[in-house]
């Protein structure tokens, strides 16, 4: 077995030094009965790396990958070309197989990367602090939630119906156990966000409003406004993130009010992986530091004075407070967050407002040409790369009939919202900057197939 | 010998190193490589991206929402980028490059075929909402996984989307809730023993449960009595870790999980530990109704510096139609299907609800079916029982310098716990564990279990040679003795890693948590205020 280093006579040599004449000796403890005598029968024996590759690549090879076919999907995972060198450099072993850095003085490089990724974070969402990451998107706006709750002393949260049905499933079946009350807001197949319909739901009880930028509809919804409306009832804003590269064209949720910011950061360096793992974001302002869940990374010196990084303020984590603790989190998205750091690294500032705008390039060529198409209609006054288009015909039939001419032509919101049958001719189409002219041609001509 | 080096200085002792003065112009010190923040070497201007350029303006609906200027983040070009991650990386310790005994964590090697099969276009290029019929290799991968999970557990379902340990603690006590409901029980109280990770009663508390301590035996078992004592019609269920956090198989498992279900519990099994027991034991013949396996630890998917993990949590017959949404399960035509919102009414009506967005953790699926695979029946097996062989080996090494207060009439599993009493007066476990990085050693786990004085846990894992396991416990003797003799160097280790001892009063006191100032200018108020370069 190539994984495993110890011989034959190591092992019989060992066990002298033990002092047992086998290693079963050394399963006492476990009940005579329920010890089992060998393999687990009906399983297979070890195979050689070549084997298990063919075994692995067979199954590969029956998915359809996004790079080999027109792709137009979004719904907060989204398809971006990753650098070369960020694949690279997070499968350095240094980087790949250390573990959470509580020893610091020999995990300088992963704290620093936290450090920067904090950093990075802060100042794309425009908060004052952001920490080491989450799970995913969809836990950090709950634990976002849940965050408020404990700043407000108030328990009602008001849910934007553009918020990411997933998500709001994630908040909805964990406020089933915590009895928050939660207000989810219906989604209509409107122009714009439902800003309208979220202030008109704060009431004195509410601890926050949660409202996702763009929305899953690819609308903008106007948060300052919605901050106004929450502030002056003593609530949060909560803005949700789900495509991080818009942020390098719109104005950051923290300039515009929001006083928690989350966010899913996949799209920036880690892949789309079938859905996992991701990257959760967690920013906000600096009053709240120790209502924050998760890790955080800050600052210090050595005892040689030098500049040198820690894990820090862990009185609001599960290893000390147990029971107390803010969240309940412990292993979080390290090598995701150094995946992320290191493209917005290669990115700059400038750089992810050129990769921005061509992604906004790509999209309105895909929404200009889809509105040729005969009985489309556009549903967005306004996007950034993705957006709804009505179709005359439910969409998941039309979704799955591109994907048998090789289009993966977006996500129909029967899909996401299978209980609202008025949502349900709409389809959601993503264009970032890996699509091309020919693909959008392709789609184009494609759907009007499918429709004719 | 050395005529130009007399003292001894060695370059990782730094400017301030002992028995020198010497300072290099650079502050580097040969491959001693200090490493300025992303921060302070790019500016925002720059780019390590060749981008195309936009063919028209923003969409006049957008042109409300645009930011004033661009957000304030350094750029580097590639050679700059790769040169910073490269030199901050080889401030790490790592498994790549010694033994990593952290008792609990499960450090073992990470096979680099896991990390190829997982970067096929047909895995890492595919997207959680494309149509089924797209996607059904991915759907098999979780699928088979799962069929492995529920065989070596011996158990009825499997969950697999919680996304860490913690994550698929909370899926348990969730489904433990939701068969209450379905019963009509309210039932609030869980039982943790003292011994417990600090996840579990997080977890519990986290899942609207009041948390009720069990105190260990003196052998560092769950007091059954004391457990037995505490059940009722309030008590909704326990979280036992077993193997235990003290290294010890709990014998009496299955007598905790009968007077548990007679008193109408649920018993949940934190599977951290269940590396040292695959293929030996299935925990579904213990009682239990739910575990989570860590598949970043028994199945060996990387660490990556604190996470991804992947929890998925295994159920008992009893669990399993509560099990949250989405899951893959195989039609009567064979074919693997997802079960969404969309279609959970057809016979998994009972779900109680989705714990993250999409399926879970697929790219560490495919790492740890392929560990599997890799390993088959009979490795996994294997696994355990080295893994055991090895910790008992250091334990047996070891106990005649370094007391093992649980370990005196019987073998431990797959981690060895020491306790630092007997040491010189003002020597502790940190002395040791500071020691140990100086030897060139990951630290082991330290100050845990809470349920032994100095705790210091060793978990080898099955990847170490016994050459390598020789030499930690040559060092680990070496510290002990010199701890016993008062030798006042440890207090200042570590002497040869990139830092010294880390001020974390400091940090605490007055967070820094992110940078200030302007990319590409150095000197900003927060960097000279802590004297750094």
């Amino acid at each position: 077995m190539r994984y495993l280093p110890l011989t034959p006579a190591d092992r019989a040599e060992m066990l002298g030094v033990i002092g047992a004449a086998s290693v079963d000796d050394l399963f006492v403890d476990v009940p005579a009965e329920a010890r089992l005598s060998g393999p687990i029968a009906g399983l297979p024996a070890h195979a050689s790396e070549m084997a298990v590759e063919r075994h692995m690549s067979a199954l590969a090879a029956k998915n359809l990958s996004a790079g080999t076919a027109p792709f137009f999907i979004g719904a907060g995972a989204y398809r971006h070309h990753v650098p070369a060198s960020v694949d690279h450099l997070i499968q350095r072993g240094e980087f790949l197989t250390a573990y959470t850095p509580y020893q610091p003085e020999i995990a300088q490089g992963t704290l620093q990367v936290l450090f920067e990724f904090q950093t990075q974070v802060a100042r794309l969402f425009g908060t004052d602090i952001a920490n080491a990451s989450m799970y995913d998107g969809s836990t950090a706006c709950w634990e976002a939630i849940l965050m408020a709750s404990r700043i407000t002393r108030k328990d009602r949260a008001v849910l934007s119906s553009g918020l990411h049905p997933h998500y709001a499933e994630v908040v909805r079946t964990m406020a089933k156990f915590t009895e928050d009350d939660i207000v989810s807001l219906k989604a209509q197949l409107v122009p714009q966000a439902d800003d309208a319909a979220v202030i008109a739901a704060i009431d004195d009880k509410t601890s926050c409003v949660v409202v996702q930028y763009p929305d899953v509809m690819g609308r903008i919804p106007d948060l300052a406004a919605i901050a106004d409306a929450a502030h002056a009832k003593g609530a949060l804003l909560i803005a949700v993130v789900t495509e991080p590269v818009a942020l390098g064209m719109i104005e950051a949720p923290g300039a515009l009010g929001a006083d928690i910011v989350v966010g899913e950061g996949q799209s920036i360096g880690v892949g789309l992986q079938f859905g996992g793992p991701y990257l959760g974001l967690f920013g906000c302002r600096e009053k709240f530091v120790r209502q924050m869940p998760g890790r955080l990374c800050g600052q210090t010196v050595d005892a040689e004075g030098k500049r040198g990084f820690v894990l820090t303020l862990s009185t609001r984590e599960q290893h000390i407070r147990r029971e107390k603790a803010t969240s309940n989190i412990c292993t979080n998205s390290g090598l995701c967050a150094l995946a992320f750091s290191i493209h917005l690294t290669l990115l700059g500032g400038e750089g992810l407002a050129q990769l921005a705008a061509v992604n906004h390039d790509k999209a309105q060529a895909l929404i200009e040409r889809l509105a040729k198409v005969p009985g489309v209609k556009v549903l967005n006054d306004a996007y950034f790369n993705e957006a709804t288009v009505v179709l005359p015909r439910d969409a998941r039939e039309v979704v799955r009939e591109l994907a048998d001419r090789k289009v993966l032509g977006g996500v129909s919101l029967g899909r996401l919202f299978p209980e609202d049958s008025d949502l349900h001719n709409g389809l959601l189409v993503t264009a970032t900057e890996t699509v091309t002219d020919e693909d959008i041609e392709t789609f184009a001509r494609e759907l009007e197939g499918v429709l004719a | 010998m050395n005529a130009v080096n007399a003292s001894g200085w060695r370059p990782s002792m730094g400017e301030a190193g002992e028995g020198t003065s010497f300072k290099t112009a650079s502050g580097d010190y040969g491959l001693m490589l200090e490493e300025a923040l992303s921060f302070e070497l790019g500016s925002s201007e720059k780019c390590g991206v060749d981008l195309d350029k936009p063919s028209r303006p923003a969409a006049a609906g957008l042109s409300k929402f645009l930011r004033k200027s661009a957000p304030a983040l350094p750029g580097l070009t590639e050679p700059e980028t790769v040169r910073h991650y490269t030199r901050l990386s080889r401030q790490n310790y790592a498994i790549d490059l010694g033994p990593f005994p952290l008792g609990s964590c499960t450090m073992k090697h990470n096979p680099r075929l896991n990390e190829k099969m997982a970067r096929l276009p047909g895995f890492a290029d595919v997207h959680p909402l494309q149509p089924q019929k797209t996607v059904e290799g991915a759907l098999e991968v979780i699928e088979q996984l799962a069929d492995w999970l529920i065989t070596l557990t011996g158990m009825a379902s499997v969950a697999m989307s919680p996304k860490a340990g913690a994550h698929g603690e909370l899926c348990g006590l969730l489904c433990i809730r939701a068969a209450l409901d379905a019963r009509g029980e309210k039932r609030d109280v869980v039982l943790v023993p003292e011994s417990a990770h600090g996840t579990n009663p997080a977890t519990a508390a986290f899942a609207g449960f009041k948390v009720q301590s069990i105190p260990a035996t003196p052998e560092g078992r769950v007091d059954v009595e004391a457990l037995k004592a505490k059940l009722g019609p309030n008590v909704a269920g326990v979280m036992i870790t077993n193997p235990n956090t003290c290294g010890l198989f709990e014998p009496e498992m299955k007598a905790i999980g009968d007077a548990v279900h007679a008193a109408g519990g649920y018993v949940y099994c934190d599977g951290a530990n269940f590396n040292a027991i695959v293929g030996k034991v299935r925990p579904g013949d213990l009682g239990v109704d739910a575990m989570h396996i860590n598949l970043h630890k028994t199945f060996s998917t990387p660490h990556g510096g604190g996470g991804p993990g992947a929890g998925p949590v295994v159920l008992s017959e009893a669990l399993a139609p509560f099990a949250p949404l989405p899951f893959v399960s195989r039609g009567e035509d064979g074919r693997v299907h997802l079960v969404e919102e969309e279609n959970a009414g057809e016979g998994h009506a009972q779900a109680f609800g989705r714990m993250v967005a999409f399926h879970g953790q697929m790219g560490m699926f495919t790492r740890a079916l392929t560990y599997i695979l890799s390993h088959g029946a009979d490795g996994l097996r294997q696994v355990a029982e080295d893994a055991v062989l090895n910790a008992n080996y250091v334990l047996r090494s070891c106990e005649d310098l370094l007391p093992a207060p649980f370990a005196k009439s019987g073998p431990c599993m797959h981690e060895a716990l020491f306790s630092d009493a007997g040491l010189a007066e003002g020597f502790s476990t940190l002395d040791i564990a500071k020691g140990l990085i100086d030897e060139g050693f990951h630290p082991m786990t330290v100050y845990f279990p809470l349920v032994v004085k100095g705790a210091m846990l060793v978990e080898p894992t099955e990847t170490e040679s016994k050459a390598g396991l020789d030499r930690f416990i040559g060092s680990l003797r070496s510290l002990a003795q010199r701890a016993k003799d008062g030798d006042q160097s440890l207090h200042s280790a570590p002497h040869f890693a990139p830092r010294r001892r880390l001020d974390e009063t400091l940090a605490a006191r007055k967070p820094v948590l992110v940078w200030q100032g302007t990319p590409g200018e150095p000197g900003t108020p927060a960097l000279s205020e802590f004297g750094g370069s």
